[in-house]
């Protein structure tokens, strides 16, 4: 046998996509549904959130030996819905000396879908020109008014809660009813609104009320992250990857690893892709008239450097050199608090949906401050179920208030006295985390390592980033803020404040993640890989719809922005097919 | 679908699964099929069925943990103790599964012994509840604890930390802390009592129904 033998498939699909997630989804959908032929190229397994064997919705923690403690495969918890996580078996990757940067992926049908906290929140205007605003970093080639109708026929097809507020760069959207504020986010908009900072109802991408016959409506267990039965919150999987193989028009291959976007010598075209099949191991191509990737910011950049040939000796479609070069990823910081008022609580079930009821957007003029760029708040807080960690940290709490009966008590303890303190305690934490817009450089990129590949023989990515002033400073007012709503709210910050050693406590590269920026969109092909149509300027029939094309990514978590585009995108597709033009 | 019908559906399927006690979860080797976690993906399972046929903790370890997880939390009028809702056989799963416990627990339990036999001549589990009392007096409080104890303050909160999640992760914690949720419902906002209580009031734009 042969063992560099490719398994090609003689089928030339109308389109190839590679990655199931918000992107790759999208595209599928909305060209399945165009009458467009499909194969969609998944790197992990098979995921249907309504099938008994996926669900871990509603179980309880001690159905769990680890009580839904964290894993490898799991870093969320043992209950959530994504498997794959920072460090995956046989797939490495590595970082600059003095650099970092950690890869989060989800090996499976809807990608990170799977995974994030469902906050969708539109670009605003000021989102797609922030270099021409502020001579720092650069302009997208296209404008609020290009998106705006994708962000509306979005909402209207997955479906979010929010409210109009009319703030001007915080556009809203056609807005399913958000659920009420639990307790503690009545308390936090109380005392934040009373110091000058907004609380405003969140933005996120689940089903107070039903939209459509295929689709249940919230019933507010607070477990998103574990992926819903009922189909009441967004997965790449349940809305758009499922939908589209109804259709009849899409063919699903899932444990696919793409190795490389394949290319007619003669006319620069993408004729295809190859890919390692994850459980024979063996190589196969599939061919398309047009290829699609959205593999995720990180593995799209690496795909197209892989694709090398002697028309494309830096990477398929690479002729500028811009494939991998500014990366950026939001910029986080949190601290927790306990609330004294909140001790000794009345029960009732206030799970709510999986996340916050309430948030606080950008509210400051950055020419008043020493950076750029500004940041949300998201809050926590609640009498969540108890898992892994339940009750930790204990002894840092209940020695600071005194207990029903007056008596102040030492730190720490045990036997029925700890155990009334549990009991007081539960539910008076909150917790807040900032996530903020960075300035993308191009001194922050993934490369091919020369030196690694991944157990498929891929070669893998090193990544070079480091941030800068601008972020740094950026935490600081975060670490600050949090502190001035702790003291408003009467609360005790926990823990020592955040400083400069820690950079204030600003996460690592890529811990967010909300990485994008690698394949970045622009007017000029000298300095951008793609047009702003999100197509190749060096192949006109390769595109790329996730976050790797966006020029910068506001303090909006990117999502519905990647809906919205990679949907213009896919119209654009069907009237460049239709006028012969592709 | 309207919410009353995914209710339904839904209560036809999770809900109606039947709850092992919690004691089944760290399973004795004995012929019963593998359980773990649900929808597990196949490396998952190899690695869990890899742990729970590991050993780590003794015998003897293991029972001077259920001593301290009882004095930690003791039956009282609202509920029982930890040893009653299985936490040594989660500390003993836990342990293995993330290694990073195994020196500070097993180093924990050393000390704990050693010093019970310097200060009353026996190891912890043959000295009366009296004198384990005393001794868990000077490590229970590690903000006002003596130099020579603090490395045992440490251990203290350690499984002071392992056995209050192991407790109240189970039905009986529920039930202790009067958990209400992880069940489906139709969430309309803070009961009105406790609004009055803080003083609190909902802004009229949750009065919209569309």
């Amino acid at each position: 046998m042969n063992l560099f033998e490719i398994k090609e498939q003689p089928k030339v699909y109308d389109v190839v996509i590679v990655g199931s997630g918000a992107g790759g989804g999208m595209a599928a959908y909305q060209l399945t549904k165009a009458g467009a032929k499909v194969c969609l190229l998944e790197a992990g397994g098979y995921f249907d959130p309504a099938d008994p064997k996926y669900i871990t919705q509603l179980k309880n923690p001690w159905e769990s030996p680890r009580r839904g403690a964290s894993t490898r495969t799991r870093p969320f918890g043992d209950f959530d819905a994504a498997w794959g996580g920072w460090d995956i078996e046989g797939e490495p990757y590595t970082a600059m000396p003095g650099t970092q940067f950690r890869w989060f992926r989800s090996r499976m049908l809807g990608g990170r879908t799977n995974h994030w906290g469902r906050i969708s929140m539109r670009f605003g205007p000021d989102d797609f020109r922030r270099g021409s605003l502020t001579g720092i970093g650069d302009d997208w080639p296209t404008s609020y008014e290009d998106y705006a109708p994708y962000y509306d026929k979005v909402d209207r097809l997955i479906g979010l809660f929010g409210t109009k507020e009319g703030i001007r760069n915080e556009p809203d959207g056609i807005f399913l009813p958000p659920p009420k504020p639990r307790l503690h986010e009545l308390m936090l908009k109380k005392a934040a609104t009373g110091i000058g900072i907004p609380v405003i109802p969140s933005r996120m991408a689940m089903l107070t009320k039903p939209i459509n016959d295929s689709r249940g409506a919230c019933f507010y267990c607070a477990q998103c992250g574990r992926a819903c039965q009922a189909y009441a919150d967004f997965s790449s999987s349940s809305v758009l990857c499922i939908p589209a193989a109804k259709t009849g028009n899409l063919t699903l291959i899932n444990n696919a690893m793409v190795r490389e976007v394949l290319t007619d010598p003669n006319t620069g075209l993408s004729t295809g892709v190859s890919y390692v099949n994850k459980l024979d191991l063996k190589e196969y191509s599939v061919k398309g008239k047009i290829i699609i990737l959205a593999a995720s910011t990180c593995e799209t950049a690496r795909i197209m450097l892989n694709s090398k040939s002697a028309r494309f000796p830096r990477g398929v479609a690479n002729d500028s050199g811009i494939i991998g070069k500014y990366l950026n990823d939001s910029t986080g910081a949190s601290r927790s608090a306990f609330i004294p008022a909140l001790m000794d609580r009345k029960r009732y079930n206030e799970d709510g949906v999986g996340g916050m009821h309430v948030f606080t957007p950008w509210w400051i003029d950055n020419k008043t401050l020493d950076f750029p760029r500004g940041y949300h708040i998201e809050y926590g807080g609640g009498m969540g179920m108890p898992g892994f960690g339940f009750g930790g940290g204990i002894e840092r709490v209940n020695g600071l208030y005194p207990d029903k009966n007056g008596n102040k008590k030492k730190a720490g303890g045990y036997g029925a006295a700890l155990k009334e303190d549990i009991r007081l305690t539960y539910g008076a934490y909150i917790g807040m985390a900032g996530r903020g817009e960075p300035i993308p450089l191009e001194s922050n990129y993934c490369e091919i390592d020369p030196n690694n590949v991944d157990k498929y023989g891929i070669p893998t990515l090193r990544y070079h980033y480091k941030w800068s002033e601008n972020e740094i400073k950026q935490a600081k007012h975060m670490q600050d803020t949090f502190e001035q709503i702790i003291h408003a709210m009467g609360g005790v910050a926990l823990g020592k404040k955040p400083d400069a050693s820690t950079n204030y406590g600003l996460a690592q590269p890529g811990e967010i993640i909300h990485e994008i920026g690698t394949v970045r969109m622009g007017n000029d092909p000298k300095k951008s890989a793609l047009n702003g149509w999100q197509q190749a300027h060096d192949v006109k029939n390769l595109f790329v719809v996730d976050a790797a094309p966006f020029v910068s990514q506001g303090d909006k978590n990117v999502t519905w922005t990647i809906l919205a585009s990679s949907w213009r995108t896919s119209d654009y597709i069907t009237e460049q097919v239709k006028a012969k033009n592709l | 679908m309207k919410r009353r019908d995914t209710l339904k559906a839904i209560s036809l399927t999770s809900l109606g699964m039947a709850v092992l006690p919690t004691t089944d979860l760290v399973a004795a080797p004995d012929p019963k099929p593998f359980k773990t976690t649900p929808a597990r993906i196949p490396e998952e399972i190899e690695r869990d069925k890899k742990i729970m046929a590991d050993k780590f903790l003794t015998v003897a370890e293991l029972a001077t943990i259920g001593i301290l997880a009882d004095i930690i939390i003791p039956a009282d009028g609202k509920s029982g103790s930890a040893t009653q809702a299985g936490v040594p056989a989660f500390i003993e799963f836990i342990v293995k599964d993330m290694p990073h416990y195994q020196t500070p627990i097993r180093g924990g339990l050393k000390w704990l012994e050693n010093h019970s036999n310097k200060r009353f001549g026996k190891p912890f589990g043959q000295i009366t509840p009296k004198q384990r009392i005393e001794i868990v007096e000077d490590i229970a409080y590690p903000e006002d604890v003596k130099p020579e104890f603090t490395q045992g303050a440490a251990f203290f909160s350690q499984i002071r930390n392992l056995t209050v999640t192991g407790f109240y992760t189970t039905r009986m914690g529920f039930d202790d802390l009067g958990y209400m949720g992880n069940t489906p419902n139709d969430w309309q906002g803070v009961p009105q009592d406790v609004l009055d209580k803080y003083g609190l009031k909902y802004d009229p734009i949750y009065d919209k129904k569309d």
